[in-house]
C-alpha cells in the first residue's frame, strides 16, 4: 500500500511536467518548483503538529534561518584568503567554486553543500534551544511561545544590516547539485529544478512515513494519544517532543535553503507571522495527522497564491480558510486514511 | 542619565503599560469565563481606534469615540455569536486556529475597508505640541487621558464584576460553568457577554492612544502578543495582577529603547515573554499548583 | 529485602495532607492489596510510587533497595514498575495491537535515525514487538480484538487492553488502580483470574480495589489506609478483623 502511493506520487510528478510540456506552460513548472519547497515545510509540520499534537506558530522562522543562513554564507567572497590552509583544503575536497560577481570580478565561494549543512545544524541548535524550554508548555502557551519565536526572527530579520535589512539578500548564487544538475531560476535548469525538488519531497515523505510507522512514530503517536499513559510506558515525552521538533526545523531549513537557491534570494517577507500562519492554516486543510493531505492542500493552495490568484485577499483566504477548516472540518478535508 | 529624561521614559513606558494592562485585562474576561485566548483581541484595539477616525469626521469627537466602542462591542459578539458558538467541544489546537483566523480576517477586513496607511485621532485635549511639565519631563496631556480611562475601566470593570448581577452571573460561570447554569444563568449568553466587554474595553484603548501611537491596519497583532505577555506575567485571569505586570512591562520596554535600536523593541518583550512562559508560567502572582491543574 | 519497601512516606498539597508517613512492604511473587475509604490517599501514593506525583514531601520509596520517589513516571517504568489507571488511559487514533505494542518501548531498540532510514535491526525489532505484543493480547484473552480500535471497545474490553499493555512493558512490579471499577460481577471474577495467573507467572501486583470481594479473594497482603495514615496491614483475615477498619467502614465489608 506504500510502495503504491509513492509510486503514484512519482508517476503524478512526471505526468504533470510532461503535461506542461506538451502543452508549452512550462513556465507553470517554476511556481510548481517554489510550491514543492513550501510543501517540505507543510509536511514537516504535519509530522509535528498531527503526529506529536505540538503546534507551532513561528515555522517559517526556521524556513528563514535556513534561507538567510544560505545566503550569508555563499555569498562570502573566499578570493582574498585564497592561500590560506582552510581555503586550500576545502577547494582540494571541492567545496568551494569560482565564478564571477554581477561587476564582472572574480569570486571564489564556499559550496552551497557547506551552506546546505550549516543551515540544517543552525536551525537544529535553535530548535533545541527553543524547544527545551518551550515544549513544556501546552495549549495556549506553546502557541504563543512560538508566534513569539516567529515574530523575534522576524524582527532580526528585518532590523539587521547583515541580513539585509527590509530588502533582504538577493544575488544568491545558484546550487550545483550534481555534475549535470543545477538549482537556480533559470529556464534553463527549469525542469531539472522541478524534478529535484519534487523528489527531495518525495524522498522526505519517504523517511516520515518510515518513522510514523516505527518504534520512535509509535512513541510519537502514543504521546499525542496521551501523555501521562506515554510517559507510564517508559517514553521519554519531552525528549521525543523536542526531537521532532528539531526534525521538522531542519526540514524547514532545508526547503528555506533549497528556495533561497531556487530564487536567488531571500527576504524578511518569508518569516512574518501570516508565513507561519499559512503553514498552520495548510495542514489544518489537510487533515492534521494526514501527511499526503497536507501535501495536496500545500501544493494546491501554495501553487495559487503564488500564481497570485487571490490577489490582494492572498492573506484573508488563508484566514478564511483557518475559519471554515476549523468550523466544519476539524479533521481535514481529505479523508483520513490509515498511513 | 538626567532625572528629566528618567521621567519621560518612566511615563512613556507607564503609558504603554497601561495599554497592555487593558488589553490583558480583555485577554482575561474571555479567558476568565470560556477558558479561550481570544487572539483577536488586538484587531479590537485597532478596530475601535479605526472606526473612531471614520466617525470623528463627522461627529463630535466623545461621540465618534462612543459609537466606536459600540460598534466594536457589537462586532465583538457578532464574532463570538457567529464562529465561536458554532463550535462543537472543540480541542484547544482548534480554538487557537479559529481566533487567530478571525484576527486575520479583521485584519483584512481593516485593509480593504480603509488602507495601509497611518491614522490617528485627534488628541483629546490640546493637541500635538502642547504639553505639561513635571519636574521637567514633558508629558502630552494624552497621557493623562490614557492613564485616566484605564484606571476608570479598571475601576468599572471591577465595580461591574462584583455589584451587578450581569457581572457576579460572568464570575459565577468562570468558577463553575454548570454550576452557574443550574443556578439558572445562561451560559452562552455570559460567553457572549465577555466577549463584548473585552471588545468594548480593547477598542476604548484603541481610541485614547492613537493620537500618540497612530493606528494602522496591521497594528493589532503586536499589541496583542504584548498583552499575552502582561496577561501571563500577571498571572492569567488575575486583572490586578495584569495591572502591576502592564506597567512593569511598559516601563522596562521603555528603557530598553534608550540602548537599543528602534527595531529590537518588540524582540524585548517578546523575550519576556518567553523568558515568563519558561520560568513561570504561572505569572507573578500566580501559583504553579493551581497552574499545574489547568485545564490545557 | 522486599521488592518494594516504602517507608515514611508523606506527601502533602498546601494544608491537605494526602499522605501521611505511611510504611510499608510488598514482597515479591504476592498480590499485595491497598483499601481504605475515598479520600484515604490511595491513589496518591500509588501515584507517588509511579511518579507520576512529585516530589513527595518525605520519606522514601525504594525498589530492590533503589530509591525511586521523586523520580519522573517514563524512569520508573524503565525500572520495571508497569501501572493502569483509574480512568483508562488508552491511546486515542491507535489500535488496540499497537496500544499493547507502546508498552513494549523500554524493551526495544530504535531511534529517530533508525526508524527513518528503516534498517534491518530496526525492521526485525519491530517484528519481535509485535509478536511480544500478541502474546500479551491472548494472556489478556483478546486477541481477537488486535485490529480494533481502542476508543471503540466495551468498558470490560478496554481494560483488558491496558492490562495488557502493562504487562507488555515486562515489570517486576505491576501497579493497578482499581481494575475492576466499572465491570460487571462475571468481569470481575475474571480479571481477578488473571491477576491471579500474572502472580504465578512472577509478576508482583500491588492493586487498589475498592470490590471487596475481589481483594479478599486474590490478595495475598493487605493495607487498609485511612485519611493518609495506615490503619492496618496483614492477611486479608486479619485486616478484615482490625477493629479499627471495621470502624473506619462502618461495618461495611
Amino acid at each position: 500500500m506504500r510502495r503504491l502511493s509513492f509510486a503514484c506520487f512519482a508517476a503524478a510528478i512526471v505526468v504533470v511536467q510532461v503535461a506542461t510540456g506538451l502543452t508549452g506552460t512550462g513556465y507553470l513548472l517554476t511556481q510548481l518548483t517554489m510550491a514543492a519547497w513550501y510543501s517540505l515545510v507543510v509536511v514537516g509540520l504535519c509530522l509535528l503538529m498531527g503526529y506529536a499534537g505540538q503546534i507551532s506558530l513561528g515555522h517559517a522562522a526556521f524556513f528563514a534561518i535556513g534561507g538567510y543562513t544560505t545566503a550569508v554564507l555563499s555569498s562570502v567572497n573566499l578570493l582574498p584568503a585564497k592561500s590560506a590552509l582552510p581555503v586550500r583544503a576545502l577547494s582540494a575536497v571541492g567545496l568551494t567554486i569560482g565564478g564571477t560577481d554581477p561587476w564582472g570580478s572574480a569570486v571564489l565561494r564556499l559550496s552551497p553543500w557547506i551552506s546546505l549543512a550549516a543551515a540544517m545544524i543552525a536551525s537544529a541548535v535553535v530548535a533545541y534551544g527553543i524547544g527545551l524550554p518551550v515544549l513544556r508548555l501546552r495549549g495556549h502557551y506553546l502557541a504563543m511561545a512560538t508566534l513569539g519565536f516567529g515574530i523575534i526572527v522576524y524582527r532580526i530579520a528585518l532590523g539587521t544590516p547583515l541580513f539585509g535589512a527590509a530588502d533582504g539578500l538577493s544575488d544568491v548564487p545558484s546550487f550545483p547539485l550534481f555534475p549535470g544538475l543545477c538549482l537556480d531560476g533559470t529556464r534553463l535548469h527549469r525542469v531539472s529544478s522541478y524534478y529535484f525538488s519534487w523528489f527531495v519531497v518525495l524522498a522526505v515523505i519517504v523517511l516520515i512515513v518510515n518513522l510514523i510507522g516505527s518504534r520512535a512514530g509509535r512513541a510519537l503517536r502514543a504521546i499525542h494519544g496521551n501523555e501521562a499513559a506515554a510517559q507510564a510506558m517508559g517514553i521519554d515525552t519531552s525528549r521525543y517532543k523536542l526531537h521532532l521538533f528539531a526534525l521538522s526545523a531542519v526540514i524547514a531549513a532545508m526547503a528555506g535553503v533549497f528556495m533561497t537557491h531556487y530564487t536567488g534570494g531571500i527576504g524578511p517577507g518569508e518569516t512574518s507571522v501570516m508565513k507561519s500562519i499559512r503553514y498552520v492554516a495548510i495542514v489544518a486543510v489537510g487533515g492534521m495527522a494526514n501527511l499526503w493531505g497536507a501535501l495536496i492542500a500545500g501544493t494546491v493552495l501554495n501553487f495559487l497564491s503564488l500564481r497570485g490568484l487571490f490577489g490582494t485577499y492572498d492573506d484573508a483566504v488563508f484566514g478564511a480558510v483557518l475559519i471554515a477548516m476549523m468550523l466544519f472540518a476539524p479533521d481535514g478535508i481529505v479523508r483520513k486514511k490509515r498511513i | 542619565m538626567p532625572l528629566s529624561l528618567i521621567l519621560q521614559y518612566l511615563f512613556s513606558g507607564i503609558t504603554a503599560g497601561a495599554i497592555y494592562a487593558v488589553i490583558a485585562i480583555g485577554f482575561n474576561i474571555v479567558y476568565n469565563t470560556t477558558g479561550i485566548i481570544n487572539f483577536a483581541q488586538g484587531e479590537f484595539v485597532m478596530l475601535g481606534g479605526m472606526i473612531a477616525i471614520s466617525l470623528g469626521g463627522f461627529m463630535p469627537l466623545p461621540v465618534a469615540v462612543a459609537g466606536a466602542v459600540a460598534i466594536t462591542a457589537l462586532v465583538g459578539g457578532l464574532l463570538e455569536f457567529v464562529f465561536i458558538r458554532r463550535m462543537k467541544n472543540p480541542t484547544v489546537i482548534q480554538m487557537i486556529i479559529v481566533t487567530i483566523g478571525l484576527s486575520i480576517l479583521i485584519r483584512e477586513a481593516a485593509l480593504h475597508v480603509w488602507d495601509e496607511k497611518v491614522h490617528s485621532l485627534p488628541y483629546f485635549t490640546g493637541n500635538e505640541i502642547s504639553s505639561l511639565r513635571i519636574f521637567g519631563a514633558c508629558l502630552s496631556p494624552q497621557v493623562l487621558w490614557v492613564l485616566g480611562t484605564c484606571a476608570a475601566v479598571v475601576a468599572g470593570l471591577s465595580l461591574f464584576f462584583t455589584h451587578t448581577a450581569a457581572g457576579r452571573a460572568m464570575r459565577a460561570c468562570s468558577a463553575d460553568r454548570i454550576g452557574a447554569m443550574l443556578c439558572g444563568i445562561n451560559a452562552r449568553t455570559m460567553v457572549t457577554l465577555s466577549f463584548m466587554i473585552s471588545a468594548a474595553i480593547g477598542a476604548l484603548a484603541g481610541c485614547v492612544i492613537s493620537p500618540i501611537t497612530s493606528t494602522t491596519y496591521d497594528c493589532g497583532t503586536s499589541l496583542a502578543v504584548k498583552g499575552f505577555t502582561v496577561a501571563i506575567i500577571g498571572g492569567l485571569g488575575n486583572s490586578a495582577g495584569a495591572v502591576v505586570a502592564g506597567l512593569l512591562l511598559g516601563i522596562v520596554e521603555a528603557f530598553c529603547i534608550s540602548f537599543m535600536p528602534m527595531s529590537y523593541r518588540d524582540v524585548v518583550v517578546i523575550a519576556i515573554l518567553l523568558a515568563a512562559l519558561s520560568l513561570k508560567p504561572s505569572g507573578l502572582f500566580g501559583s504553579s499548583a493551581s497552574h499545574a491543574l489547568k485545564e490545557f | 529485602m522486599s521488592l518494594l519497601e516504602v517507608n515514611n512516606l508523606s506527601k502533602s498539597f498546601g494544608g491537605l495532607h494526602a499522605v501521611r508517613e505511611v510504611s510499608f512492604c510488598v514482597e515479591a511473587g504476592t498480590i499485595h492489596g491497598i483499601i481504605g475509604p475515598n479520600g484515604a490517599g490511595k491513589t496518591t501514593l500509588f501515584n507517588c510510587i509511579a511518579g507520576s506525583i512529585r516530589p513527595v514531601s518525605g520519606g522514601t520509596i525504594r525498589l530492590n533497595g533503589n530509591a525511586i520517589q521523586d523520580r519522573p513516571p517514563h524512569e520508573v517504568a524503565a525500572c520495571g514498575i508497569a501501572r493502569t489507571f483509574q480512568t483508562i488511559k488508552l491511546f486515542s487514533r491507535m489500535t488496540v495491537l499497537e496500544n499493547v505494542m507502546v508498552g513494549c518501548h523500554t524493551n526495544s531498540r530504535g531511534s529517530f535515525l533508525s526508524g527513518m532510514l528503516s534498517l534491518p535491526f530496526a525492521r526485525a525489532a519491530e517484528r519481535k514487538v509485535r509478536e511480544a505484543a500478541m502474546e500479551k493480547l491472548a494472556v489478556a484473552g483478546i486477541a481477537d480484538l488486535a485490529k480494533a480500535d481502542a476508543q471503540q471497545l466495551s468498558f470490560g474490553q478496554q481494560r483488558a487492553v491496558e492490562l495488557a499493555r502493562a504487562l507488555a512493558l515486562r515489570p517486576q512490579l505491576l501497579l493497578l488502580d482499581e481494575p475492576a471499577s466499572g465491570l460487571t460481577m462475571h468481569e470481575t471474577d475474571r480479571i481477578g483470574e488473571l491477576i491471579v495467573a500474572i502472580r504465578d507467572s512472577g509478576i508482583t501486583v500491588l492493586i487498589v480495589e475498592h470490590d471487596m470481594s475481589l481483594i479478599m479473594t486474590i490478595c495475598d497482603r493487605l493495607l487498609a489506609l485511612s485519611s493518609g495514615q495506615v490503619i492496618a496491614g496483614g492477611t486479608p483475615r486479619e485486616v478484615q478483623a482490625d477493629p479499627e477498619v471495621i470502624r473506619v467502614y462502618l461495618g461495611d465489608e
